[in-house]
C-alpha cells in the first residue's frame, strides 16, 4: 500500500503542477481556461519532437517548452482573452473551449492520433526507496513540478510584483487606481501559467503517452482540484492536486481502477457540501 | 413574430425536403435548440450555469428504454416518465449544489456527471458499458418507426411544446423572480421571493424537459449509452448553442442551434470523410470568432440589423 | 396593539455588540426616524428587523407574528419591506420589471403586477423611466425605484435605510414629499436617517442610538435638544 501511496503523492504533485498554474490564471485573471489541457498537449509534443528529431532530453526541453508555451499563452490572451474582456464571462469561456478544440485538431491533424512515447530517456528506470519500487522519470516529474510551484508561490507571495498579482486579483479597479497596469499583469498571468504547464508537459513525456486529447484527462482533474481548493488560493490547488492524485492512487489499491476517478469527483461534491467555497476559497 | 414563420417554415420542410439526411439536420438542431431552451432556464434566467445538464438526458434515456425493455411500456408514457425520473433526480442533486455559487456550482454539474456516468457504466441491469438498445419495429404504439419521417414530426411538435413551456415559464411569475435572483439574490429575498423554491423550481423544471428530449433521443438514436449519454462534450455542446445564441433570452438557444448543428454537420460532410479531422477545426474556429464578433450572441445580430 | 414591537434586541458578532437591549415600538401611522453616529449600530438593528440577520436575543413583533430569525421573504409576505442604503437593483431588468417584482408578490399575474407597477412609479415620480434599464439610472432614480420595488410589495410597514443619502437638496425635498404622500395612503414608516432635514420634516419621534443602545427616543425638536444626543454626535465637553 505504500507503494500505492507513494505513487499517488508523486501523480498528485503532477496534478498539482498542472492546477496550480490553472489556478493563477483563473484567480487573477477570472478565466476558466479550457484550453488549459491542450496547452499541456502542445508542450508535451514540444518535448517529443525536440527528442526525436534533435535527441534533447526532456528535462532540457522543460524550459524550451516552457518559453514555447508562454508565447502560447501570451498570444491567447493578446488575440481571445483581451478583445473579449468586456463580453459576458461565458463567453470568454466558450471562447476558450473552442481554442482547445482548435489545437486538439492541430496536433490531431499535423501529427496523426497516434499514441507515443519516449523510449530511453535520461531520466528511465527506476528507484528503490525503503522496499517500494518507483519509476524514477515520476520521482524526477514530481520533484521538478514540487520545486516549480515553490518558486510561484515564492513569486507569488514575496515579490512586489507578486503583491501586484494579488491585487489585481483582489480588487481590479483599486489595483489600476494605484498604478498596476492590470493588462501587463494579465498577460504576464497568462504567460506563467502558461509557463508552468510547458514545464510539466515537457516532463511528462519521459513516462506518459502523447497524444492529441492527452489534456482531456488532466485538464478535467486540474479543474477540479482548483475549485476543491477553493478558487483564489494557489495553496488550495496544490493540496487539492495532491490529495486528487493520492485519492486516486488509493481507490485504485483498495476497490477497482473503474471507480478512481468517481471517487476524486465524490470526494469533491463533500467537500463542496461542508465548505461551499472550497477548502480555502476567498471567493 | 418570428417564431411563428419558424414553425410554418418547419412544418413545410419535410414535404420540400424529403432528404432523410437534411430532415435529420434539422431534428438535431431542434433537439439541440430545446435542450438549450431548457438548459437557458437555469442558466440563462437564473444565472446559474450548469456544465452536467447531459445527466439528465442521460436519465431520460435510460428510464424510456429501460421501461421498454423490460417492463415493455410504451415511449408515449416512457418519455414523459423519464422527463419526470430526471425531475427527480434534480430534486436530489439539486439541495446540495443550487447553494454553491457561480464557478462551484459549474464544476459541481461536472461531478455529478462524471459520478452519474461510472455508475451506469457499472450497472449491468442497464447494460453496463454498453448501453440498452432499442428493440427494431415499425409501431406506432412503440413509438418506433422504420422511416425517419415519423421522428422528425415527433421532434417538432416537442420542440413547439418546449418553446411554449419556456416562453410562458419566462413571462410567467418564475420568469420575473429568476430574473430577480440572477440580479441580486438578497435583494429578491427582501421583496419577498421565496430564493430557494424558486431555484429548485428551475432546476427541475429544465431537468423535466431535458429528460424528456433524452427520451426522445433515445428511442430516435435508437440505442443509449454511457459514454454518449452521459457525456461532458454533449453537456458543453448545450450550453454552447445556448450562449452563442444568446444566454437569457427565450429565442436565443434555437438561433444558435440553428447555426451550429448545420455547421457542424455540414462541415463534418464536406471535410469529416477524409478522416483528418478539418470539420472539427474549422467548428473550433468558428467557435472563436462567433465569440469575438458576437459576444452577446446570435441574437445581437437583430438589434444591430434594427440600430443600423 | 403597535404594528411593530422590538423588545430587548442585543445583537452580538463574536465579542463585539452590535446592539444591546434595544426596545421600541411603532403604532400604525407612525413615522419614526432611527438616527445615531457611525457605527452605533443603526444598520444592524435594521437587518435583525428585517431578517437579513437574525438577533443573539430578544423579539421583534410584527403585529401578532413573531418575525425575529425569519427568513427576509417571509417577513416581505407578512407585510415589511425595506430599502437598502446601497441600491440594490436588478440592473439588467427595466425599471418596470424591477418593480413588477415587488409586486408580484401580492398580484400573482404579471399582467396586473405590472399594472400596480405603473401607478407605483408614479407615485414616486419614475413612470417616464419605466422602460429604462434599471442599471442606467443615476443615484436619485436608483433610489426611488428602490422605494418603488419596496413599496409595490403592499407593505404595511416600510424600513428606509438611508434613503435621502446623496442627494442633493432639491432632490431631498422631492423625496420628503413623495414619502409623505406614501404614509398619506397609510404606510407607516420607520427610517434610519443622516440627512437630519429630513428627520426634522417627516419624523413624529425619534430613536437615538449610540453604541448599540437607545439612549433617547423623543419628538424631533426635543431630542436635539437632549444633551445625551448632543454628546453622542460633538463628544463631552473637556
Amino acid at each position: 500500500m505504500l507503494e500505492a501511496l507513494s505513487t499517488g503523492l508523486f501523480n498528485g504533485l503532477v496534478y498539482a503542477a498542472v492546477a496550480v498554474g490553472l489556478a493563477l490564471i483563473w484567480g487573477i485573471t477570472d478565466v476558466i481556461n479550457f484550453a488549459h489541457g491542450d496547452f499541456l498537449m502542445l508542450a508535451m509534443y514540444v518535448a517529443y519532437w525536440l527528442f526525436t528529431l534533435g535527441h534533447v532530453d526532456p528535462t532540457l526541453s522543460a524550459p524550451i517548452a516552457a518559453c514555447a508555451l508562454a508565447l502560447v499563452g501570451f498570444l491567447a490572451y493578446a488575440l481571445i482573452i483581451r478583445p473579449l474582456s468586456r463580453a459576458p464571462a461565458m463567453i470568454v469561456i466558450l471562447a476558450t473551449f473552442g481554442l482547445g478544440l482548435v489545437l486538439r485538431q492541430l496536433a490531431f491533424i499535423a501529427f496523426s492520433p497516434d499514441y507515443r512515447n519516449l523510449p530511453d530517456t535520461w531520466l528511465s528506470g527506476s528507484i528503490r526507496l525503503g522496499g517500494i519500487s518507483l519509476g524514477r522519470p515520476q520521482v524526477a516529474t514530481g520533484l521538478v513540478a514540487l520545486a516549480m510551484i515553490i518558486v510561484l508561490f515564492v513569486l507569488v507571495y514575496r515579490t512586489r510584483w507578486g503583491h501586484a498579482l494579488q491585487a489585481v486579483a483582489e480588487d481590479r479597479q483599486a489595483a489600476s487606481l494605484v498604478g498596476i497596469a492590470c493588462d501587463r499583469v494579465n498577460a504576464q498571468v497568462w504567460m506563467l501559467g502558461s509557463a508552468a504547464v510547458g514545464v510539466t508537459g515537457a516532463l511528462l513525456t519521459s513516462f506518459f503517452y502523447v497524444f492529441p486529447s492527452v489534456g482531456a484527462v488532466f485538464v478535467l482533474l486540474a479543474f477540479v482540484a482548483v475549485a476543491m481548493g477553493g478558487f483564489g488560493s494557489l495553496p488550495g490547488a496544490f493540496l487539492s492536486g495532491i490529495l486528487i492524485g493520492v485519492v486516486e492512487s488509493l481507490t485504485g489499491y483498495w476497490f477497482e481502477p473503474a471507480y478512481k476517478t468517481a471517487s476524486i469527483f465524490v470526494i469533491f461534491l463533500l467537500v463542496l457540501w461542508y465548505r461551499p467555497r472550497g477548502l480555502f476559497g476567498r471567493w | 413574430m418570428i417564431a411563428a414563420i419558424a414553425v410554418v417554415a418547419l412544418a413545410i420542410f419535410p414535404f420540400a425536403f424529403p432528404d432523410p439526411f437534411y430532415q435529420q439536420i434539422v431534428v438535431t438542431a431542434l433537439m439541440y435548440g430545446a435542450l438549450g431552451a431548457a438548459w437557458n432556464l437555469v442558466g440563462g434566467f437564473l444565472g446559474r450555469v450548469s456544465f452536467g445538464h447531459a445527466v439528465f438526458l442521460g436519465v431520460g434515456g435510460y428510464a424510456t428504454l429501460l421501461l421498454l425493455r423490460h417492463a415493455n411500456v410504451t415511449p408515449w408514457i416512457g418519455i414523459p416518465a423519464g422527463g419526470i425520473v430526471a425531475a427527480a433526480i434534480a430534486l436530489v442533486v439539486g439541495r446540495p449544489t443550487l447553494r454553491l455559487t457561480g464557478h462551484y456550482f459549474a464544476m459541481a454539474t461536472i461531478a455529478v456527471l462524471a459520478v452519474a456516468h461510472v455508475l451506469m457504466v457499472n450497472w449491468s441491469f442497464a447494460g453496463g458499458a454498453t448501453g440498452i438498445e432499442a428493440p427494431i419495429a415499425d409501431s406506432f404504439r412503440l413509438l418506433l418507426f422504420r422511416s425517419r419521417v415519423p421522428y422528425y414530426w415527433i421532434a417538432f411538435a416537442l420542440a413547439v411544446a418546449t418553446f411554449a413551456a419556456t416562453l410562458a415559464l419566462v413571462r410567467a411569475k418564475p420568469g420575473y423572480y429568476w430574473r430577480a435572483i440572477n440580479g441580486d439574490e438578497a435583494a429578491a429575498r427582501a421583496l419577498g421571493v421565496p430564493a430557494e423554491r424558486y431555484k429548485m423550481l428551475a432546476f427541475v423544471l429544465s431537468a423535466a424537459l431535458t429528460g424528456i428530449w433524452g427520451g426522445f433521443y433515445a428511442i430516435y438514436v435508437g440505442f443509449i449509452d454511457p459514454d454518449s449519454a452521459f457525456s461532458l462534450t454533449l453537456s458543453i455542446q448545450i450550453v454552447l448553442v445556448a450562449i452563442l445564441g444568446g444566454v437569457g433570452t427565450i429565442v436565443g438557444p434555437w438561433l444558435g442551434a440553428a447555426l451550429l448543428i448545420p455547421l457542424a454537420e455540414g462541415m463534418r460532410v464536406a471535410m469529416g470523410g477524409s478522416g483528418k479531422g478539418f470539420d472539427l477545426l474549422l467548428y473550433g474556429v468558428a467557435i472563436v470568432l462567433v465569440s469575438l464578433f458576437l459576444p452577446r450572441g446570435l441574437i445581437t445580430l437583430r438589434w444591430r440589423r434594427a440600430a443600423a | 396593539m403597535p404594528l411593530l414591537e422590538v423588545a430587548k434586541l442585543s445583537k452580538r458578532f463574536g465579542g463585539l455588540v452590535a446592539n444591546r437591549n434595544v426596545s421600541f415600538s411603532v403604532d400604525e401611522g407612525d413615522i419614526v426616524a432611527i438616527i445615531g453616529p457611525n457605527g452605533a449600530g443603526k444598520s444592524t438593528l435594521f437587518n435583525c428587523i428585517a431578517g437579513h440577520d437574525a438577533p443573539t436575543s430578544g423579539s421583534v413583533r410584527l403585529r401578532d407574528a413573531e418575525i425575529a430569525g425569519r427568513a427576509p421573504e417571509a417577513i416581505a409576505a407578512l407585510g415589511l419591506a425595506r430599502t437598502w442604503q446601497i441600491p440594490r437593483s436588478f440592473g439588467a431588468m427595466s425599471v418596470l420589471d424591477n418593480v413588477a417584482v415587488g409586486a408580484l408578490l401580492h398580484h400573482r399575474d404579471p399582467t396586473r403586477a405590472k399594472d400596480e407597477s405603473r401607478r407605483v412609479l408614479e407615485a414616486v415620480g419614475l413612470r417616464d423611466r419605466a422602460m429604462a434599464r434599471a442599471g442606467e439610472l443615476n443615484v436619485a432614480g436608483q433610489k426611488r425605484l428602490e422605494l418603488a420595488r419596496a413599496l409595490a410589495t403592499s407593505p404595511a410597514l416600510l424600513l428606509l435605510d438611508e434613503v435621502a443619502g446623496g442627494l442633493n437638496p432639491t432632490e431631498t425635498i422631492a423625496l420628503v414629499e413623495i414619502l409623505r404622500a406614501i404614509h398619506a395612503r397609510g404606510v407607516t414608516l420607520v427610517i434610519v436617517e443622516h440627512v437630519l432635514e429630513v428627520v426634522m420634516r417627516l419624523a413624529h419621534r425619534v430613536l437615538v442610538l449610540d453604541f448599540g443602545q437607545v439612549i433617547a427616543a423623543k419628538a424631533p425638536a426635543e431630542v436635539v435638544r437632549d444633551p445625551a444626543v448632543i454628546e453622542a454626535y460633538l463628544g463631552r465637553r473637556p
